[in-house]
């Protein structure tokens, strides 16, 4: 039992930063129709720059998160400015294109920075295990949590109250109709990826406190796919619960099923079950057709 | 406050929707652009908001002036701010939005946001149903009510120009009378010049003091609501303003044009 709540506990806290990296996938899918498939590289990013402050410059974290996120924030809207801007009416599938190539050379530059080694990060957080009723947890993982969840609720605030996230919401909804209210729909695009981004960098410093920092992170960015596709592509709601979800069954996974068949199996869990959630339901557990009222 | 001079537009660079069109919106005055469906009514609209592109849309030739100021090629945004305001056709609420925060919306670009609470009360005493509904997501309202929200998300944006895109579509023919006295009390309050196409030829002029027609892409007769509506031929003609018996006629004239 106690193994159990040690494996739940381990998928909600990964899931929830899952949660937190899908909500700038589902973001930027709502905004524009695009699929970001560089947001795995946009979460391997922030722990190696991160990491090298921290190492080489001796800069203590919370600055050195700082400036990661500050260089996060120009990674995305550099990107919006550089390769989404111009295909701005082109087909979508023109943009997804363009985010697999600027994947691969992303992941290029990465590779010929920082080399394929794991890397560690010195202890940022406590390292004298919590014991909460005879289950383990490494303050790593609480701290992450907490930081996630705070995130999050930063987030809905964000996107229910302030200006910038109603005309987010408003862009989601119809484009057109928005830039006739005075929105700018070049904006709130760059305002999206920008967030994308910073999510993203925050989730790749989390998971790279928790395991360590090494290229293979960017598969991230793979797993987050199920992780919206579960949750319906266009919900942000959907993206945080479908988060959890896989974050959980790929540790349940890991540890009761990876032991029988050897391992490499937690990888595939997430696919195995979105192929079976969108078999029964084609729109992801909250995704929308849109609401249509005639 | 706006004049279109000889404004052509073409979509997809070869479809012509207007020939060359010319148009006045005195300040302070509300102006009906009327005619029959496919006439460049939106079009032009579109074209003096800036939205054209986004329908792949282009102005080939002429030019828009607001204030005495050229504005064809500035961005929708900036126009918004500068004052003019599209209604567009067909809603276009936000669905996914509350009645409040599309109301919102509408003051998006407004520099006093200490007022807009106050001013969606105004929209809710105009529209009352709408009031009831304030925290409904817009697309679960029904289609006039939905049209209800269009109109007083137009009115929070309190542009200098308003341009309404058939405000009374799917408007029940009772409530039309009272919005558009509505609009014209607050076009009144708010010193607001208001550039209205409509279907609804007769409820238009009754609060239009200029009317235009257009046909195919070209203004083909203007002038003072009254005289327009007190001219039978124009009226029937055109706007199918008429007596029953006159129905047969005018079917006739349109096969006629279209042959032509
Ligand atoms: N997005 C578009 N792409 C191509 N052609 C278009 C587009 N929108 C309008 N048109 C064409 O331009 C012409 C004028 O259309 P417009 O929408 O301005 O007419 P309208 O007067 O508003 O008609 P209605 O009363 O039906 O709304 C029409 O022939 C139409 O087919
Ligand atoms: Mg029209």
């Amino acid at each position: 039992m106690i193994f159990f709540f040690q494996m739940l506990i381990n998928g909600i806290v990964v899931g929830s930063i899952y949660g937190l990296v899908a909500l700038g996938f589902v973001l930027i899918y709502r905004a524009s129709g695009a699929l970001n498939l560089a947001n795995g590289e946009f979460v391997i990013f922030g722990p190696y720059i991160c990491l090298m402050l921290m190492t080489a410059l001796q800069v203590p974290f919370l600055v050195a998160l700082l400036i990661t996120l500050i260089f996060s924030a120009i990674l995305g809207l550099a990107v919006e400015r550089i390769v989404v801007r111009p295909l701005q009416n082109a087909p979508v599938i023109s943009v997804i294109m363009a985010t697999i190539g600027l994947s691969s050379l992303l992941a290029g530059a990465v590779h010929m920075i920082w080399g394929h080694s794991t890397k560690t990060f010195p202890p940022v957080f406590p390292q004298t295990p919590l014991n909460i009723g005879g289950i383990i947890v490494t303050p790593v993982y609480l701290w992450s949590f907490i930081v996630v969840l705070v995130l999050l609720i930063i987030f809905s605030i964000f996107f229910k109250y302030s200006k910038i996230g109603l005309a987010i919401r408003a862009v989601a909804d119809d484009q057109q109709a928005a830039s006739s209210m005075g929105m700018s729909v070049k904006f709130v695009y760059a305002a999206t990826w920008t967030i994308a981004a910073i999510v993203a960098a925050i989730g790749g410093v989390l998971i790279g406190n928790i395991n360590g920092v090494n290229p293979t992170m960017a598969s991230i960015g793979l797993t987050v796919l199920p992780v919206v596709i579960l949750g319906g592509l266009d919900s942000v709601i959907g993206a945080i619960i479908g988060g959890f979800a896989i974050g959980i069954l790929q540790n349940m996974a890991g540890g009761y099923l990876d032991p029988l068949v050897g391992g490499g199996l937690k990888d595939v869990v997430p696919f195995i079950i979105v192929l079976l959630i969108l078999m029964l339901r084609p729109h992801g557990l909250f995704g929308s057709r849109g609401i249509e009222r005639v | 406050m706006l004049r279109i001079n000889n404004l052509e537009v073409v979509y997809q660079k070869i479809i012509i929707a207007l020939r060359g069109i010319s148009l006045d919106v005195p300040e302070g005055k509300i102006v009906a652009l009327l005619g029959s469906n496919g006439a460049g009514k939106s079009t032009t609209l579109k074209a003096v908001s800036g939205l054209l592109a986004g329908d792949g849309g282009q102005i080939i030739d002429g030019s828009i002036e607001f204030q005495g100021e050229v504005i064809d090629g500035i961005t929708p945004d900036a126009l918004v701010r500068k004052g003019i305001f599209l209604s567009m056709e067909g809603r276009r609420i936000f669905k996914g939005l509350t009645v409040e925060e599309n109301l919102t919306a509408g003051a998006y670009t407004r520099k006093d946001r200490l007022n807009i609470k106050g001013d969606i009360e105004k929209i809710y005493e105009y529209f009352p149903k709408l009031k009831v509904l304030n925290n409904r997501k817009a697309g679960f309202l029904s289609g006039g009510e939905q049209q209800m929200l269009a109109i007083g998300r137009g009115l929070m944006a309190k542009p200098k120009l308003l341009l309404l895109d058939e405000p009374s579509l799917g408007i029940a023919p009772l409530l039309v009378k009272e919005i558009f006295q509505n609009i014209k009390k607050i076009k009144q309050e708010e010193g607001m010049s208001i550039l209205v196409v409509e279907q609804n030829a007769n409820v238009a002029l009754s609060i239009a003091d200029y009317g235009y027609i257009m046909e195919n892409g070209r203004v083909v007769m203007h002038g003072e609501s009254a005289e327009i509506l007190a001219n039978k031929d124009i009226s029937e003609h055109y706007l199918g303003i008429g007596n029953e018996n006159s129905g047969k006629e005018k079917a006739f004239r349109r096969r006629q044009r279209v042959v032509w």
